[in-house]
């Protein structure tokens, strides 16, 4: 049981690299936009999804509405939902309360270390304790470094322009994902999309943009 | 504010949902695969739609003149992420050339 919470851990290990900068410039934006420290930290436990942080801090600077807000954080979560059913078959002999509590901790970067692990085949009866541990490691490194970020938050001046960090981590998660045709034309489509509606009221731009995308790369998929 | 609270509990709550969502319910129902093959275009659709007009309208208007420094050291931080594929090294890379053309422009 702990020895595979512990291999849990070890297997994120890696990952945590990139997820802890990340965090502490969340933070660092987060007070930057005009969040209060506990608002920032606490949606790092509320929300718990990197890049929806991400937005959501650059809705609030940018006034958007509550409603408009809401909609953008569940439209980029809906990915959740294809790791909740790619995780499912390994997942259906668990508890209620077990089932509650992987499912909150599922997150990209756990995901892609726990379904890695689960599909080497290891029938091994305790193994969702190695989703624990990778789920965990993730958790705590998340929140300590955007308390981290928040700390130093106050101290960064604006001349060292960190708020395009922003744009730079979503091109660093964005390239490496265009693995073929069909993705390459969503981010295009979606792109050119984002910027021809970028005038739209209530910044609807986005959630616009991100349909057309998904819209052309299932028509590139198609042909 | 108190409505800003709302709106983070509100996101919470839908996000745990499609986190739960197949993991208690897989029995019951078959995802169609229109849905399926849809969501693998969600992250690489809402990341761009967000970091374009980072890029290209710094100020709210499009701007692809030679001051609009962000346009360059985005082009480079793309030929760093496919190259290394590293969040760390695309982000060092990307501020540093933004902050030297700051500097020396």
């Amino acid at each position: 049981m702990w020895r595979e919470f512990l291999s849990g851990v070890r297997g994120e290990l890696p990952i945590l690299v990139g997820v802890v900068p990340f965090g502490m410039i969340y933070g660092i934006l987060a007070l930057g936009a005009g969040m209060s420290a506990t608002e920032a930290q606490a949606m790092s436990a509320i929300v718990f999804a990197g890049s929806a942080q991400f937005m959501l801090v650059q809705l609030v600077e940018l006034g958007t509405p509550a409603l408009v807000m809401i909609l953008t954080g569940f439209v980029i979560n809906l990915r959740h939902a294809l790791y909740s059913a790619s995780i499912a078959p390994y997942t259906r002999h668990l508890s209620l309360p077990w089932k509650t509590i992987v499912a909150y901790l599922l997150t990209d970067e756990a995901y892609a270390v726990v379904i890695t692990y689960f599909r080497k085949g290891s029938e091994y009866k305790h193994r969702h304790w190695y989703f624990l541990g990778a789920g965990l490691a993730l958790w705590s490194s998340w929140q300590i470094s955007s308390a981290v970020g928040i700390f130093l938050g106050a101290r960064v001046p604006p001349e060292w322009s960190l708020d395009f960090t922003l744009a730079l981590t979503f091109i660093a998660l964005v390239i490496p994902a265009l693995e073929d045709r069909p993705s390459v034309l969503a981010a295009i489509a979606a792109g050119v999309a984002a910027v021809l509606a970028f005038g739209l009221p209530y910044k609807l731009g986005l959630l616009v943009a991100a349909l057309v995308g998904i819209v052309v790369g299932l028509w590139g998929e198609s042909r | 504010m108190i409505n800003f609270w709302l709106v983070m509990i509100l996101i919470g709550v839908l996000t745990f949902a499609t986190r739960i969502s197949f993991i208690v319910m897989l029995d019951r129902w078959q995802t169609p695969t229109v849905i399926r093959r849809a969501l693998r275009f969600v992250p690489v659709s809402v990341l761009t739609a967000i970091f374009v007009p980072e890029l290209l309208m710094p100020a709210g208007a499009i701007d692809i003149s030679g001051n609009n420094l962000r346009v360059f050291a985005g082009i480079l931080a793309m030929l760093v992420a496919w190259k290394t594929r590293s969040v760390g090294w695309t982000i060092v890379a990307g501020m540093a050339a933004l902050l030297l053309m700051q500097w020396f422009v």
